[in-house]
C-alpha cells in the first residue's frame, strides 16, 4: 500500500528521521559550527544571500544540520525567519560609505582610488591542491602568520570607506541617463504579496534573495540571446556596509549603528537609445545588483535582470512574472519536491474518466 | 534554543493572515493575496493550509489533518506534529471531534458542522491559469467576470472526448460571481462545498493566496446544460471491508492474487464505521 498505510505511517516516518540523523554521525566525526563559520565562507555567503537572513553563525549551524545541503540550509533559515517579528527597518545605507575590500571596474583601466583586487578566486588556476589533504593546524597558523606579517607596500591614495563610484565619471560627462532621485518607501515582499506590474523595489528584493543558480541561468540567457541587455561591468565592489536603525525618541529621530554586513554591489553600464529633443542619441543606462556576502556572479546576473525587467520586452527575461515567480529557491524546490507526495485521489479521479472514454469510445470526430 | 512562538508564526504574521481570511470570507471565492511566510515544511506540501491553520488555532482547538483521505499519510502526520509541537493542542482522527480540519485533496465523508472549519491545501489557486499564464491578466479577467476561458476549456474537452476530462480540482462558480479552484479534491467532493454548514478556507502558500467559502454559500460546479457536471462513479464497486458504495474509493491490488479491490478512501470514516458495527479491520 505504499507509504499511506491505514496505520503505521507515524512509525515509518520516525524511523526515516532516525535514519537521516544517523547519516550525519555514522562516521563518528565531529565538526564544530564555529569551524564551519570560519572556513566555509563561500557556502555561508551563498546561503545568507538566498535565505535573506544575515547571520554567519546561523548559516553555519544550518550547514551543519543539513549536512552541507544548500537547498536545505536555505530552507531552514527561511523558516526560522518566519518566527521572527520585523521590529525595525534600517535607515537608507549608501554603498559610497562601504568599507571596500575589493573593487574592480571592467570599463575603465584607471579609476580614482585604483583597481583593488582584494580576495577573489578569479585569478586562481583551478587545480586541486592535494597538499590540503594533509594540512595540519600548525600549517594553518603558519600561513596565517605569514600573511598577517607581510609588509603592505603602499597605502591606498583614497580612504577605503569613501571611494568614489566609477559611475560618477560617466555622470560628470553627461553620458549616463539621468534619473530623478526616487525616495518612495520600498515595498516589502516579505510583508506584502508581490503584485504585477511589479515595483523596482519588489524586483530587487526578489532577485537578491533568488536562488544563485536560477539568477545566473536567467542572467546568462539574457546575455546570450533572450534579452537585449548586454552590460559592461562598471563596478563590482565587495566590502562591509554599515547598517543603522532609526528609532523615534523624544529627542527626535536618531539612527543607531547596529553593525556592518558583507555586501557585493554591482553597477553595470548598458548602452541605450535616448531621444533628446527629437534626436536619437546613445547614453548609458544602469543595471543594479546587490547581495549579502561575496556573491559576484549572482550580483552581476542580477544587474542584467534588473535592467531587463526595467525595460519590458517580449522575451521571458524581460517579463517580470516569468523571472520573479520562478527564481525563489524555497518555492521552486518545494513545488518540485511535492511531486513525491501521494496523489492517488487525484489520479483515481483521472483514471475513472480515462477508462470511461476508452470504454465509451465517444470521441467526437 | 528551539523556543518558537505559539503556533510557530510571529503575532504580526498571524494577524495579517487573519485579515486575509476575513477579506476572503467577505468576498466568497475571491483570491486574497497575502505575504505567505516560509514554513518549516516544503512549499507545495501544504504551507498555505498550514499558515491558515496556525493563524486560527487556539489552545482549545482540536485538530485533525488528512492527506488524500488518510490521517496517517506522511504529510498529514508531519503537519499534525508541527502544529502539536508548537501549540500543544489535542489532535484527533475523528472528524466529528475536530474543531479545525486541515486537508489535502479530500473533504471528509462525515458531514461537517457549523462549529467546524475546514482548511484546504491549494497547489494552484488560479482556475484561469491553463488559458492565461499572466497573473496580471487573470486578475483583470476575474475583476471583469470574464470567464470565457474557463468555459472554453470544458467545451474543448467535450468536443474532443464527448465529456469533460477535468479530473480533480474541477472549477466551481461561487455565489454566482467568482470562478474558483476547489483544490484537487475529487469531483465527488464538489457538491459538499455547496451550502456547507462549515466554513471552508483555502490556502495556497507558494502562490500566496487565501480564499474562502463561507457557510451556506451557493457553489456550483461549472457545466453546460446538455453536458451536466458528473462526479466519479464507481459503478458496481464497493468497499471490500465495509461493503459501502456511496463513498469515494481507493483502488487497490492484492499483492498475492493480483486481484483489484476497493477500500474506503476516508480511513477514519472506515474505522468508525467498523467500530460501530463491532468489527475491527486488521490488515
Amino acid at each position: 500500500m505504499g507509504y499511506v498505510a491505514v496505520t503505521g505511517g507515524k512509525e515509518a516516518i520516525s524511523a526515516s528521521l532516525e535514519h537521516l540523523a544517523y547519516e550525519r554521525v555514522k562516521d563518528g566525526k565531529l565538526i564544530e559550527v564555529d569551524a564551519l563559520r570560519s572556513t566555509m565562507r563561500g557556502f555561508i555567503d551563498q546561503v545568507m544571500s538566498e535565505s535573506s537572513l544575515y547571520s554567519e553563525q546561523l548559516a553555519a549551524l544550518a550547514m551543519k544540520q543539513s549536512e552541507g545541503n544548500i537547498e536545505e540550509a536555505v530552507f531552514l533559515l527561511r523558516a526560522h525567519r518566519s518566527t521572527l517579528p520585523r521590529l525595525y527597518y534600517s535607515t537608507v545605507t549608501n554603498p559610497r560609505e562601504m568599507f571596500v575590500q575589493r573593487r574592480i571596474s571592467a570599463s575603465f583601466k584607471d579609476i580614482p582610488g585604483g583597481q583593488i583586487l582584494g580576495s577573489s578566486p578569479d585569478y586562481l588556476h583551478r587545480l586541486l591542491d592535494f597538499s590540503l589533504l594533509e594540512e595540519t593546524q600548525a600549517d594553518i597558523l603558519n600561513k596565517k602568520f605569514e600573511f598577517e606579517t607581510t609588509e603592505v607596500p603602499e597605502e591606498s591614495s583614497l580612504p577605503l570607506e569613501k571611494l568614489p563610484k566609477v559611475m560618477d565619471y560617466l555622470r560628470s560627462e553627461g553620458l549616463i541617463h539621468d534619473f530623478p532621485l526616487n525616495n518612495t518607501e520600498p515595498d516589502d515582499v516579505t510583508k506584502e504579496n508581490l503584485t504585477f506590474p511589479s515595483s523596482r523595489s519588489e524586483r530587487l528584493q526578489i532577485l537578491t534573495r533568488g536562488q544563485t543558480g536560477a539568477i545566473n541561468a536567467l542572467g546568462y540567457a539574457g546575455l546570450r540571446g533572450y534579452g537585449s541587455s548586454h552590460p559592461n561591468v562598471g563596478e563590482v565592489r565587495v566590502g562591509y556596509q554599515p547598517i543603522h536603525v532609526g528609532l523615534d525618541s523624544d529627542e527626535g529621530d536618531e539612527a543607531y549603528y547596529i553593525g556592518s554586513i558583507k555586501l557585493t554591489e554591482v553597477e553595470s553600464f548598458i548602452p541605450m537609445n535616448v531621444n533628446v529633443d527629437g534626436k536619437e542619441v546613445l547614453e548609458f543606462d544602469i543595471g543594479y545588483g546587490a547581495c549579502f556576502g561575496q556573491n559576484e556572479t549572482k550580483a552581476i546576473a542580477m544587474s542584467v535582470l534588473d535592467h531587463a525587467l526595467e525595460n519590458p520586452e517580449n522575451t521571458p527575461i524581460h517579463d517580470d512574472e516569468f523571472v520573479l515567480l520562478h527564481v525563489d529557491t524555497v518555492e521552486s524546490t518545494g513545488f518540485i519536491s511535492h511531486l513525491k507526495l501521494p496523489h492517488y485521489v487525484t489520479f483515481q479521479s483521472k483514471l475513472e474518466q480515462v477508462r470511461k472514454i476508452k470504454r465509451g469510445g465517444g470521441v467526437n470526430e | 534554543m528551539n523556543k518558537f512562538p505559539f503556533a510557530f508564526l510571529d503575532e504580526q504574521s498571524k494577524k495579517e493572515i487573519r485579515r486575509a481570511i476575513l477579506k476572503g470570507v467577505a468576498i466568497p471565492g475571491y483570491q486574497v493575496p497575502f505575504a505567505s511566510r516560509e514554513m518549516p515544511i516544503g512549499r507545495g506540501w501544504g504551507t498555505g493550509g498550514l499558515q491558515v491553520t496556525l493563524a486560527l488555532v487556539g489552545k482549545e482547538d482540536v485538530l485533525k489533518v488528512i492527506d488524500q483521505g488518510s490521517d496517517e499519510s506522511v504529510n498529514a502526520v508531519n503537519i499534525k506534529k508541527l502544529v502539536q509541537d508548537t501549540t500543544g493542542i489535542e489532535t484527533t482522527i475523528h472528524t466529528s471531534e475536530a474543531t479545525l480540519i486541515q486537508t489535502r485533496h479530500r473533504i471528509p465523508e462525515v458531514p461537517l458542522r457549523s462549529d467546524q472549519i475546514l482548511v484546504l491545501q491549494v497547489p494552484e489557486p488560479e482556475p484561469l491559469r491553463p488559458v492565461e499564464r499572466s497573473e496580471f491578466k487573470t486578475k483583470q479577467l476575474h475583476a471583469e467576470k470574464e470567464y470565457s476561458g474557463a468555459w472554453l476549456l470544458l467545451f474543448e474537452q467535450i468536443m474532443r472526448y464527448n465529456q469533460t476530462t477535468q479530473g480533480a480540482d474541477y472549477p466551481v462558480l461561487v455565489h454566482d460571481r467568482y470562478v474558483m479552484n476547489p483544490s484537487p479534491i475529487p469531483r465527488f467532493d464538489n457538491p459538499k462545498i455547496n451550502n456547507s454548514d462549515a466554513l471552508m478556507l483555502f490556502g495556497a502558500g507558494r502562490e500566496k493566496k487565501i480564499y474562502a467559502v463561507p457557510p451556506y454559500t451557493k457553489v456550483a460546479s461549472i457545466a453546460f446544460d446538455d453536458y451536466p457536471f458528473e462526479i466519479e462513479r464507481f459503478e458496481g464497486k464497493s468497499c471490500k471491508v465495509t461493503g459501502l458504495s456511496n463513498i469515494f474509493l481507493d483502488e487497490m491490488t492484492d499483492e498475492v492474487t493480483g486481484e483489484t479491490y476497493y477500500l474506503c478512501n476516508d480511513t477514519s470514516f472506515m474505522k468508525e464505521f467498523l467500530e460501530k458495527r463491532g468489527t475491527v479491520y486488521v490488515r
